[in-house]
C-alpha cells in the first residue's frame, strides 16, 4: 500500500493503461515536455516517447478532432483540456461529430477528454467551471466525475477502455488535497454507470458527485453528531449513464432527497435528477426534492465572493436540516 | 414480477369517494385488460371498473360495501402469471399485509423528530365544529406523496394524525408512529365515516359586521336570537334545500271541524286545522321514512319515532316544541298537545327535553296571513312543512258530468323544504301528494 493523491492516482491510471495497451496515447496543450499544467503527465514523454505523448497547438477543436480521427483508426487517445472551462471551444466537434459518429457512420470513437474542473481555488470565471451540464443533454457521450483517489484511478482506466467517448471531469481542488492508501499490486478498474454509497443513512439522501461529495460527508457527520439523524450520501461517479437504480433505491429507503452540485442552479444536472425521481419514485417522497448549488453567476475571483457563490458545507447542512424537519 | 394497482377512479369532478358494490372477480382469477373486475357506486353514478392490465387478480384490498376515497388502491393485479398470488382477500388487518418494500426505520426509536422539530406534536382532535375546515385542518391534510400512500394502504385519515413537520404537516414518522400505536384500528372500519365527517353542529358561525349609522340602536343578540341566527346559517350550509309547493283543499276538513268543534271543546280541546295537519303528517312520515330521517356523515339515520316539532312564534323569538310519537296520538291527543305546547312555550314553562329530538317540523306562517313561505330546515332533520293561510278562495272544479265550475273552497298553500342530500324531488313530492290526498279526503271517522 502507498498513500497517493487524487492526482497521482489519475497519473497511475493513465500510465498503467499506456503500458497495457500500445494504442493508448496522450495529446494536449503542454502535456509532453512540460508534463501538463497540473503535472498529471509529468515524465510520460520521457518514458513513452513523443509519438505517444503529443504537445498540440492551442486549439481544443483541433485536438479533439485529431483524437476522433485516431480513434476511428483504432487508437485510444486521451485528450487533456488544460482547464475544463476551455472544452467549450471543442463543443461543436464533441456534440455534433464525436457524439453522433456511431449513430451516423457506425464509427466507434473511444476517446477520453479529461481535465481539471471546479472551483474553491480562487481561479475566477475561466478556471473554475463545472461544465458537465452542457454535455448531459447530448446522447452519445459518457460523463464521469470522480470524487475519490481510488475512483480517480479506477474510473480513468474504465474510461480509457470504454469504446464510446468519455468526458472525464477531474476536480482540481481534490488534486493534491485528498490522499488514500491504494494497493499497488491490485488492478483498480471502476465500472462506469455505477454510483457509490459514500455514507449509509436512513433519514435523508444527498445525491452528489465530485468535490461536493466531501462537503456532503461533512454535513452528514455533523447531522449525525448534532441531530441524531443519519444521512445517506450517494456519490453518482458517472452522470451519463446515470445510475437511476441507486438513486431510486436510496429514495425508497430515506424518502427525502437533497441534490448537491457545485455547478450553477438553472439548467443544472440536479433538475434532471429531480425529474427522474419524480417519474420513478414520486410516491416514496416525504418532502420536496431540494437542491444545493452555486448561485447563477460566474465564479468570482474575490475569495469572499467565491465562498459565497459556491455551495459550502453550511449550505448543505441548512437545507438538509430543513428537509429533515419537513 | 410486475404488480399493477387498481385504484378507486374519480367518476365526476365533485366526487371524492366511491363504494365497492360488488367484486366481479375473485383473488386468483385471470383478467384481461379492460375486462370489468368490479362494480362501484358513487353519489352520482354506478359503474363497472375495467381492469387496467392483463394479469391475475392478486389482492382485493377493499371489501364489498366499503367506501374509500378516490385514488385509494382497491386491488392489485399480478401481471407476471408465474408469481404467487397473495391469499389476503378480503384484506386482513393492515399489520398482516406486506406493503411493497416497507420503509424500515419505522420501528426504530426516533430521536430526530425531537431534535429537528422541537414543536410539540399537537393532538389532532377530530374536526369538532361545522362543515367548514379550519386553516389548520387543511394544512394538516397537506401531505407528501409517501404519507398519502401509507395512509391509503392503512386506511388512515391523515387529518387525525398529529403532525410534527413544518406547520404541523404529517411526516412519514408521524404516520408510521400513529399506525404503530394502533390508532388507525379505531379510525378505520365502520366508525370511519363518522370520524372523517363529524355530525354538523352549529359550530363557529361568524356573522359579518355592519356599520351603525347615527341614531341607530345597537344591542347584543339575546341567547335565543343568537342560537336561531347561528342555526339558520348552519342549516343553509349543511342541507341542500329544495322547496315544493302544493295547494290543499280544506273544504272537507273545514266541514268536519265545524261539526266536531263543540264536541272537542266539551272534552277540553280546541280543534284547529293544525291538529288535522299534524295527524296527516304523522301518518305520512310513517309511509315515507326518508323524510323522517337525518344525515350523519356518510350514513342516513331513519328515525324510528315520529316526533313533530311545531314552530311557535314568541314575542322574544322562535321556539319549536316537539310532539313526541305523534303517530300514536288520537286527534284529541294531538289537539290537546298542540294547545298545551304552545301555551307553555309562551309562558316559558317548557321542559328542555320538550324541544329536543324532533324528527320533522311544521311551521305555520299562514296564521299571520302569509300565502306561503319557504322554510329553512331545522337541523338535523331533513324536512319542514310550511302551512300558508287557510282561507276561502275561488277554485275551478270539474263536476261529475264534466262541467267546469268556479266554486268557493277553503284552500291553503303548503310548502315542503327538504334536504336533497337524501330526499330526491320524487320522494318529497310523493310525500306531499299523499299528504294532500289524506287531507282532502279526511275521514270524519278518524276523529
Amino acid at each position: 500500500m502507498a498513500e497517493v493523491t487524487y492526482l497521482e492516482a489519475l497519473r497511475q491510471g493513465i500510465w498503467e493503461e499506456m503500458e497495457r495497451d500500445d494504442e493508448v496515447f496522450v495529446l494536449g496543450e503542454d502535456v509532453g515536455k512540460y508534463g501538463g499544467a497540473f503535472k498529471v503527465t509529468e515524465g510520460f514523454q520521457g518514458h513513452f516517447g513523443e509519438e505517444r505523448v503529443i504537445d498540440t497547438p492551442i486549439s481544443e477543436a483541433a485536438i479533439v478532432g485529431a483524437a476522433a480521427g485516431a480513434a476511428h483508426m483504432g487508437m485510444r487517445p486521451v485528450v487533456e483540456m488544460q482547464f475544463m472551462d476551455f472544452i467549450a471551444c471543442a463543443y461543436d466537434i464533441l456534440t455534433n461529430y464525436v457524439a453522433t459518429a456511431r449513430y451516423r457512420a457506425g464509427l466507434s470513437t473511444p476517446i477520453v477528454v479529461r481535465g481539471p474542473s471546479g472551483g474553491y481555488v480562487r481561479g475566477g470565471p475561466f478556471h473554475s467551471q463545472n461544465p458537465e451540464a452542457g454535455f448531459l443533454h447530448t446522447p452519445g457521450l459518457k460523463l464521469v466525475c470522480p470524487a475519490t483517489v481510488r475512483d480517480a484511478k479506477g474510473l480513468i482506466k474504465a474510461a480509457i477502455r470504454d469504446d464510446d467517448p468519455v468526458i472525464y471531469f477531474e476536480h482540481k481542488y481534490l488534486y493534491r488535497r485528498i490522499k488514500e492508501d491504494l494497493p499497488q499490486d491490485e488492478e483498480i478498474v471502476t465500472p462506469l454507470g455505477k454510483a457509490r454509497v459514500a455514507n449509509e443513512g436512513a433519514d435523508l439522501t444527498i445525491v452528489t458527485w465530485s468535490a461536493m461529495v466531501w462537503k456532503a460527508l461533512e454535513a452528514a457527520e455533523r447531522i449525525e453528531q448534532e441531530d441524531g439523524a443519519t444521512v445517506e450520501v450517494l456519490d453518482l461517479r458517472t452522470l451519463l449513464p446515470m445510475d437511476d437504480e441507486a438513486i431510486v433505491t436510496s429514495v425508497r429507503k430515506t424518502n427525502k432527497v437533497l441534490i448537491a452540485h457545485e455547478d450553477t442552479r438553472t439548467g443544472g444536472v440536479a433538475g434532471e435528477i429531480t425529474a427522474r425521481i419524480n417519474e420513478k419514485a414520486f410516491e416514496w417522497l416525504d418532502g420536496p426534492i431540494m437542491r444545493v448549488t452555486a448561485h447563477d453567476t460566474p465564479v468570482p475571483y474575490a475569495p469572499t465572493l467565491e465562498d459565497y457563490v459556491l455551495p459550502q458545507t453550511d449550505d448543505v447542512l441548512k437545507s438538509a436540516r430543513w428537509l429533515l424537519a419537513y | 414480477m410486475a404488480r399493477v394497482e387498481v385504484v378507486m377512479p374519480q367518476m365526476g369532478e365533485s366526487i371524492a369517494e366511491g363504494t365497492v358494490s360488488r367484486w366481479l372477480k375473485s383473488v386468483g382469477d385471470e383478467v384481461k385488460r379492460d375486462e370489468p373486475i368490479l362494480e362501484i357506486s358513487t353519489d352520482k353514478v354506478d359503474a363497472e371498473i375495467p381492469s387496467p392490465a392483463e394479469g391475475i387478480l392478486a389482492e382485493i384490498r377493499v371489501p364489498e360495501g366499503e367506501t374509500v376515497e378516490v385514488q385509494t388502491v382497491i386491488a392489485v393485479l399480478e401481471t407476471d402469471k408465474a408469481a404467487p398470488v397473495s391469499a389476503a382477500s378480503p384484506p386482513s388487518p393492515p399489520a398482516a399485509e406486506a406493503p411493497p418494500a416497507p420503509p424500515e426505520p419505522a420501528a426504530a426509536p426516533e430521536p430526530v423528530a425531537a431534535a429537528v422539530a422541537p414543536a410539540p406534536p399537537q393532538p389532532a382532535a377530530p374536526k369538532s365544529d361545522g362543515a367548514v375546515q379550519t386553516a389548520e385542518e387543511r394544512l394538516r391534510q397537506r401531505s407528501t406523496p409517501l404519507v398519502r400512500k401509507i395512509a391509503a394502504e392503512h386506511h388512515v385519515d391523515i387529518g387525525q394524525v398529529p403532525g410534527t413537520g413544518h406547520a404541523g404537516r404529517v411526516t412519514k414518522k408521524d404516520i408510521l408512529a400513529f399506525i404503530e400505536s394502533g390508532a388507525p384500528a379505531a379510525a378505520a372500519g365502520p366508525a370511519r365515516p363518522a370520524a372523517t365527517h363529524p355530525v354538523a353542529s352549529a359550530g363557529e358561525i361568524v356573522h359579518p359586521t355592519v356599520g351603525a349609522w347615527e341614531g341607530d340602536r345597537v344591542e347584543p343578540m339575546s341567547k335565543i336570537r343568537k342560537l336561531t341566527a347561528d342555526h339558520m346559517i348552519m342549516s343553509r350550509r349543511t342541507s341542500a334545500h329544495v322547496t315544493s309547493f302544493y295547494e290543499i283543499d280544506f273544504t272537507t276538513i273545514a266541514a268536519i271541524r265545524q261539526a266536531k268543534k263543540q264536541e272537542f271543546q266539551d272534552r277540553g280541546a280546541k280543534l284547529t286545522y293544525m291538529a288535522f295537519i299534524v295527524k296527516a303528517v304523522a301518518d305520512n312520515l310513517q309511509k315515507h321514512p326518508v323524510v323522517n330521517a337525518s344525515v350523519s356523515g356518510d350514513t342516513i339515520i331513519y328515525r324510528k319515532s315520529i316526533n313533530i316539532g311545531m314552530a311557535v312564534a314568541l314575542d322574544w323569538g322562535l321556539i319549536v316544541p316537539v310532539i313526541r310519537n305523534a303517530d300514536e296520538l288520537s286527534m284529541l291527543g294531538i289537539a290537546k298537545s298542540i294547545a298545551d305546547m304552545a301555551d307553555r312555550a309562551r309562558s316559558k314553562r317548557l321542559n328542555p327535553d320538550e324541544v329536543q329530538k324532533g324528527t320533522f317540523t311544521i311551521t305555520n306562517p299562514g296564521v299571520f296571513g302569509s300565502y306561503i313561505g319557504t322554510p329553512i330546515i331545522n337541523q338535523p332533520q331533513v324536512g319542514i312543512l310550511g302551512v300558508g293561510a287557510i282561507e276561502k278562495r275561488p277554485k275551478i272544479l270539474t263536476l261529475d258530468d264534466g262541467q267546469d265550475v268556479i266554486a268557493i273552497r277553503t284552500m291553503s298553500m303548503f310548502s315542503l323544504s327538504y334536504d336533497h342530500r337524501i330526499v330526491d324531488g320524487a320522494d318529497g313530492d310523493r310525500f306531499m301528494a299523499d299528504l294532500k290526498r289524506d287531507l282532502e279526503s279526511f275521514p270524519e271517522g278518524a276523529l
